[in-house]
């Protein structure tokens, strides 16, 4: 009721506001102001994979190791060791570390906050599978033992995507990992304003003045993490064109986000500069339903991937062709695990005439496939269009239902049959650092009814998952990731449909704008 | 008095059919709050557990008693979503939405009042055929399209005013009300076109009625004619059109909202429906029948101080 009647109290006091408005306070804070690609609704960054609570999260909260651009695992909060039978994992806090609240971060934070995201994350739960013990060694440090050798085990915890490891107070990481937390106190370089945050309006975030970064230079997610502006405001603008008015008129500084059709009028406009910031951008895909003819067969599977083209796709969703590659591995290019095997026909317009031939050859016998295509969503709106339009050249049945994108995602978990209210295929997308590791790319898992929608049973890839995770070289690990690229083009677990980028614009008084997957406001200077 | 008791008295079974049908509504169509929150990573394990934290696993009879029961102890829920009291999501998004629906409605009953006026009195000559041609290209244009066109003017070229925004009057007067003109005069673009025309059309059917002309007969000045018998008995559909208008802004401008970036309740209602926020969606929904049903009453209320005639 406080909202309501403060509101009440505006109307009262008006003439007064005018005086109030006149007497603005003197003191000069820098502010940045940002449109981040959507809202902040939720705040628990282990209850959601949502990457605007993710974004959230890396202001607020700092993580105990991190990755660098070169996707290497690196200390933030925590340096490590590694006992000499690869199964004791000892971490040791670096000096100064505190919770917003004034608190002293300790090991039995980190340890319940670890014991959070095991519950929830993949990542997480694989090392819970092999967890002998958790417990803290010392006034800063704590040992995480497994009953087998997991060299995945840092890499999961140093992750930055779906879910990313953040370090909370114990009382908070306490919750029940499916509650939502609804405190936001971390030890990271921002404070969240609790106070004037609007879910999916406003928030606000305040330097914390008692943050020690991390040594060494910045380096995505790794580093020092040095705050250059007093206060930072993400403010929520569904309509594009506002946002880049806005950003013309000096209101805003940074647009996380610019469609790519909208980027001329950006580009046009003096004072504003626009780039392609994250050098990974996100992938497009397509799944099907393995539980119901016709894609329970593998060669119908096969036909349909073959009269894909990721060409074609990519036109009709971003058109600009410096805005998306064509690119084979399903890993991602650019990524360490990236392999192209077995996608010639992806990558080199289709095949039609061959997905017509290995259909006949299949026995397709004209089922529809219910193909859910959502309508709001304007990343996903493009691919059903030229999906269906290729099935059907190939010799399909194609029964394309369009729907929010919403309905979209409570239909595709149930498991009745197309006919029935189910589906046969649908497509989403991918930030690249979700799927550029085997084992946290959830599309893989291949354990039947455990399994991502589509529910494939692969005791293969299951057995190349396994394998993976327990290579402790690159060399080894890139050796399987080659396999599982294979695998999956032959099986098709999934339809790979190519990867692009989101242009970021900003203004000219900016300094420090990095690249990286995700917005790094900390490094950001404002001229005044 | 005993009318008005009864008026309220009977908005209650209006709004307990509008409950039972907004939830079984909401119930009914397709979508998941917990796969929403799950977001796309979330295994069916995971899912059944958000749900069964949410409390969706209950039958619907028991989900309804919880809800409704909380309404009667002024309890509207939480939302699902942003675990925020549904009464602060609200009342923190109404202000807005309440500000600019004051400033658009003044300014049009200030602006169109005066032309529909001067349209009926002119009745054929080049004022009445200026008024009508403003009130089609009012009804024609697009909103959007119109505050892109003020905000291209206003904001970006003459850089008179900002592009987006909303301040609380009580935090920053000025910026409050720079930031309310484009928004509130593109909506009245359109409430102008609309009640400009009615108070033409009303005021000419009162034009030719027999007592006006009887007043004109017995020599009363054209103005007293005006002012003293035809605007009072034109005003009626006027108010009528007024009334609704206000109940249709404070329900919420999605366009309008999103061009000029405005928290208010439109935006609201629309990012509740997406993510399926059921107790978000059902007090936005009730509070919009409450507003209809409260601004119908004052409106009937109305009548009877303006047509004396008229008796309840």
């Amino acid at each position: 009721m406080t909202a309501f009647w403060s509101g009440l109290r505006t109307g009262a006091v008006l003439a007064g506001a005018l005086a109030l408005s006149a007497a603005a306070p003197a003191f000069a804070q820098s502010t940045l102001t940002v449109v981040m690609h959507s809202g902040l609704r939720v705040l628990d960054p282990v209850i959601t994979t949502a990457h605007i609570t993710r974004d959230n999260a890396f202001m607020i909260f700092d993580t105990l190791v991190a990755i660098d651009e070169n996707f290497v695992v690196q200390p933030q909060m925590a340096s490590w060791e590694i006992s000499d039978d690869n199964l004791t994992y000892t971490f040791t806090l670096r000096d100064g570390l505190k919770w917003h609240d004034g608190g002293d971060v300790t090991p039995a934070d980190c340890i319940a906050s670890i014991k959070r995201w095991m519950v929830k994350d993949g990542g997480g739960q694989m090392i819970a599978d092999r967890l002998a013990s958790l417990e803290a060694t010392g006034d800063k440090s704590f040992a995480l033992t497994l009953t087998e050798p997991f060299p995945y085990t840092l890499p999961a915890m140093a992750k930055p995507s779906a879910l990313a490891l953040f370090m909370m107070p114990e009382r908070i990481a306490s919750t029940p990992a499916d509650t939502a937390i609804t405190e936001l106190i971390g030890s990271g370089p921002y404070k969240f304003m609790a106070d004037e945050f609007q879910p999916g309006v406003k928030v606000v975030y305040e330097k914390f003045e008692d943050y020690v970064p991390a040594e060494g230079p910045t380096s995505w997610f790794s580093g020092a993490k040095v705050v250059k502006t007093d206060r930072v405001e993400w403010v929520t603008m569904p309509d594009a064109q506002t946002a880049i008015n806005a950003l013309q008129n000096g209101e805003i500084d940074y647009m996380e986000s610019v469609p790519v059709d909208l980027l001329p009028i950006v580009e046009s406009m003096d004072g504003i500069s626009s780039d392609k910031l994250n050098p990974l951008g996100s992938v497009t895909i397509g799944r099907m339903n393995f539980l119901y003819p016709p894609f329970d067969n593998p060669k119908i599977r096969q036909a349909a991937m073959m009269a894909m083209s990721q060409e074609d796709t990519l036109t009709a969703l971003i058109g600009n062709p410096d805005f998306f590659q064509v690119c084979g591995a399903i890993a991602g290019c650019g990524t360490p695990y990236a392999f192209e095997d077995g996608s010639d026909t992806l990558t080199s317009g289709g095949d039609i005439e061959g997905a017509k031939a290995l259909l006949e050859e299949a026995g397709y016998d004209g089922t529809p496939i219910v193909l859910m295509q959502p309508t709001d969503v304007v990343t996903l709106t493009a691919q059903p269009i030229v999906a269906a339009q290729k099935l059907r050249d190939a010799g399909f049945t194609v029964d394309m239902q369009p729907m929010d994108w919403q309905t979209l995602v409570g239909r595709r978990a149930s498991q009745t049959a197309p006919a029935d209210g189910g589906w046969n295929m649908f497509f989403t997308n991918w930030v690249v650092t979700e799927v550029s590791n085997p084992l946290a790319n959830i599309m893989l898992n291949g354990r039947g009814n455990q399994a991502w929608f589509g529910w494939p049973d692969d005791p293969v890839i299951e057995g190349l998952l396994g394998e993976f995770a327990a290579a402790s070289d690159l060399e080894t690990q890139q050796a399987v990731a080659k396999e599982i690229q294979a695998h999956v083009m032959e099986n098709v677990n999934y339809i790979h449909l190519g990867q692009y980028f989101a242009p970021s614009a900003w203004s000219d008084k900016l300094t420090g704008v990095s690249k990286a997957p995700f917005p790094l406001l900390w490094g950001i200077e404002k001229a005044e | 008095m005993l009318y008005f008791i009864r008026r309220v008295l009977a908005a209650i079974p209006v709004m307990l059919v509008v409950a039972v049908f907004v939830f079984l509504l909401l119930r009914l169509t397709p979508g998941d709050p917990a796969a929403i929150i799950a977001g796309d990573m979330a295994t069916p394990e995971q899912l059944e557990r958000i749900r069964e934290s949410l409390g969706l696993n209950e039958t619907l009879l028991v989900q309804f008693t919880t809800w409704f029961g909380g309404i009667l102890q002024g309890d509207f829920g939480t939302s699902l979503i942003s675990s925020t009291p549904v009464i602060d999501l609200v009342a923190d998004r109404m202000w807005p939405t309440i500000w600019l629906a004051l400033i658009t409605i003044t300014l049009s009953v200030v602006i169109a009042v005066p032309m529909g006026v001067l349209a009926a009195w002119r009745h054929g000559s080049w004022i009445d055929h200026l008024v009508m041609t403003f009130s089609v290209l009012g009804f024609s244009i697009p909103v959007f399209v119109i505050g892109y066109l003020l905000i291209k003017v206003f904001a970006l070229d003459l850089k008179l005013l900002p592009v987006q925004g909303y301040k609380a009057p009580s935090q920053d007067f000025a910026g409050f009300a720079l930031r309310s003109v484009l928004p509130a005069f593109t909506l009245a673009s359109i409430y102008i076109a609309l009640i400009a025309r009615m108070t033409r059309a009303s005021l000419l059917d009162v034009l030719g009625e027999d007592y006006v002309r009887t007043a004109r007969a017995k020599g009363l000045k054209e103005r007293r004619v005006l002012y003293r018998h035809a605007l009072r008995n034109a005003a009626i559909p006027v108010l009528t059109v007024i009334g609704t208008g206000f109940a249709l802004l404070i329900s919420g401008v999605v366009v309008t909202e999103s061009v000029f970036n405005i928290p208010g309740l439109g935006r609201l209602t629309v990012d509740s429906i997406f993510a399926r926020d059921y107790p978000v969606i059902q007090a936005l929904i009730l509070l919009t029948s409450g507003v209809y049903v409260l601004v119908n009453l004052l409106i009937d209320l109305s009548y009877s101080i303006l047509d004396p005639r008229i008796r309840y």
